[in-house]
């Protein structure tokens, strides 16, 4: 029993972190209409970032993650701008796709070069050791309740965002229809960037739990956790900011309990799997919408 | 003039949309804009909102060319669009709805003043001001797309087929409030395919074909001349 809710509480943890870097993927679908694969890259840049001035410099990890979010925002205002902006019209769809991808190499190899192949050990964010209930029979760590508590308030924060701002009026009207959008005033490249930049330092902030949680930082280490980010987003329905939140959840905890009970080489297999079932069962995802046109 | 377009051209990739045509609007007015499908009309209205850039020529509104102009600033000199096709946010409210359109202005009890003449204009978005804009009827959505422009306090509307999909009587419904806008002092460009209304709601119009400007006139003579009548009234 508690060893299950060990992997329970593992899995809201690792799921948390995927559903904070959903959340950014599923933004930037929803209001750009496109799918930013360089955005778990996003996410290494922002643990080196932490690293450097953490680790190497002894800044104090707060202070570092800020400056990650900093940096990792100006990172993605930057990367639309120069590189995904300029073929927004362009006649295919698959330009700004192949692009993302082509930024997503560029960052790693980027990385691979400045700090080269060798894994580098990440000090963790969060020096609370955690706590430990039942006498001692189920240890909960510090950076595993952080984790939760803070994508919680990311979703919470997002939510009111969206729902009671200008600017979030203004993401939703560019989400229904951008030309019609356009017509009421709105900014649309305003608006996109506003939402690259809120992906990007989510990005960032996800990096550094990440990190924490699994202390070994590569030029890969965005990778993986970025596409299964992108699962979760299509898990809960891509455009939907709770769809993000509940997909990653329930990623997070099915991969661990998979790892726990199942296998742990099978864990990921077991992931995508449940991509393949979801797109089969329920293509729009747990919260998605049926796309209906009134002609 | 309050909008004077001169020698406008716009291309889709290779193909001329619009072959350098000229045409204006007075204060005032209410202007038709007619011809087939594929004519350019759409097209016309999309340059003057700023959805579209043109390759040649002037959109000259009081008396300054705003071809230029990033479209989402349009809106606040006062040019506001009824895009073909209603284009509401489907999955706001009537209410949230209206509120976009008034998305630039920021004055709140100005804009409570225009959504209640809004609500007066239009009594049955008043009614289902808190329905989810994509469950209402199509003579509905064309309602809100029009209370959604006026928001906005435009100068000139631009109306895109604002009786393309209705019923008869729905259609009639819409014209009746188009005029009652005019009355009430707003400039109104009208693109229609259905001529005989444009041109007995109309004071002038210009007929577009392929991209150019055939013919123009006061509507009521349009209304009577042979080739418009053959072409375009069906008679």
């Amino acid at each position: 029993m508690m060893s299950f809710l060990t992997s329970f509480v593992n899995g809201l943890s690792l799921g948390s972190i995927y559903a904070i870097i959903a959340l950014g993927y599923t933004m930037v679908y929803g209001i750009a209409k496109m799918l930013n694969f360089a955005h778990g890259d996003f996410i290494m840049v922002g643990c080196y970032i932490i690293f450097i001035f953490s680790s190497n410099l002894g800044l104090n990890p707060v202070a570092a993650i800020l400056i990650a979010i900093v940096l990792c925002t100006l990172l993605g205002i930057t990367t639309e701008r120069v590189a995904y902006r300029p073929l927004r019209n362009a006649a295919s769809p698959l330009a700004v796709l192949i692009t993302a991808i082509g930024v997503s190499y560029f960052l790693e190899n980027l990385a691979l070069l400045i700090f080269g192949a060798d894994t580098k050990s990440f000090t963790s964010v969060v020096p609370w050791a955690g706590i430990s209930l039942f006498g001692g029979s189920l240890q909960i760590q510090g950076i595993t309740i952080v984790t939760i508590l803070v994508s919680l308030l990311i979703l919470i924060f997002l939510q009111l965002f969206v729902h009671k701002t200008r600017e979030g009026q203004a993401m939703l009207a560019v989400s229904q229809d951008r030309g019609a959008a356009m017509l009421m005033g709105i900014d649309v490249n305003k608006t996109i960037t506003l939402t690259f930049a809120i992906g990007s330092a989510l990005a960032a902030v996800a990096g550094a739990l990440l990190a924490s949680a699994y202390p070994s930082l590569t030029p890969y280490t965005g990778a993986m956790p970025g596409i299964k980010a992108f699962v979760a987003a299509v898990l809960g329905g891509i455009g939907s900011i709770p769809g993000a939140m509940i997909g990653g959840l329930v990623l997070g905890i099915i991969e661990i309990l998979s790892r726990t009970y199942i296998s742990s080489q099978l864990a990921d297999a077991i992931v995508f799997g449940i991509l393949v079932v979801v797109l089969i069962v329920r293509p729009t995802g747990i919260l998605g919408k049926n796309i209906q046109e009134k002609v | 003039m309050l909008l004077e377009i001169k020698g406008l051209s716009v291309y889709y990739g290779v193909i001329q949309a619009l072959k350098g045509i000229d045409f204006s609007v007075d204060r005032g007015e209410i202007v038709a804009l007619i011809g087939a499908n594929g004519a350019g009309k759409t097209t016309t209205l999309h340059t003057i909102s700023g959805m579209i850039e043109p390759k040649a020529g002037e959109i000259n509104f009081e008396g300054k060319d705003i071809s230029k102009v990033p479209g989402h600033l349009r809106v606040n000199m006062g040019i506001a669009q009824v895009p073909e096709g209603r284009r509401v946010f489907a999955d706001m409210t009537v209410e949230e709805n209206l509120k976009m359109g008034a998305y630039t202005r920021r004055d709140k009890a100005e804009l409570n003043d225009t959504m209640s003449m809004i609500f007066d204009r239009f009594p049955r978005l008043k009614e289902r001001r808190n329905q989810i804009s994509g469950t209402l009827s199509g003579g509905e959505q064309q309602m809100l797309a029009m209370g959604r422009a006026l928001m906005s306090k435009p100068s000139i509307l631009l109306l895109d087929e604002p009786s393309m999909g209705l019923s008869p009587i729905m259609v009639n419904e819409v014209f009746d409030i188009i005029r009652s806008v005019h009355e009430d002092g707003t400039t109104v460009l009208l693109v229609e395919q259905n001529a005989k209304k444009a041109l007995n709601i109309a004071d002038r119009a210009y007929v577009l074909e392929t991209g150019s400007i055939t013919t123009s006139g006061n509507a009521s003579d349009l209304l009577e001349d042979d080739s418009i009548r053959k072409a375009y009234l069906g008679d």
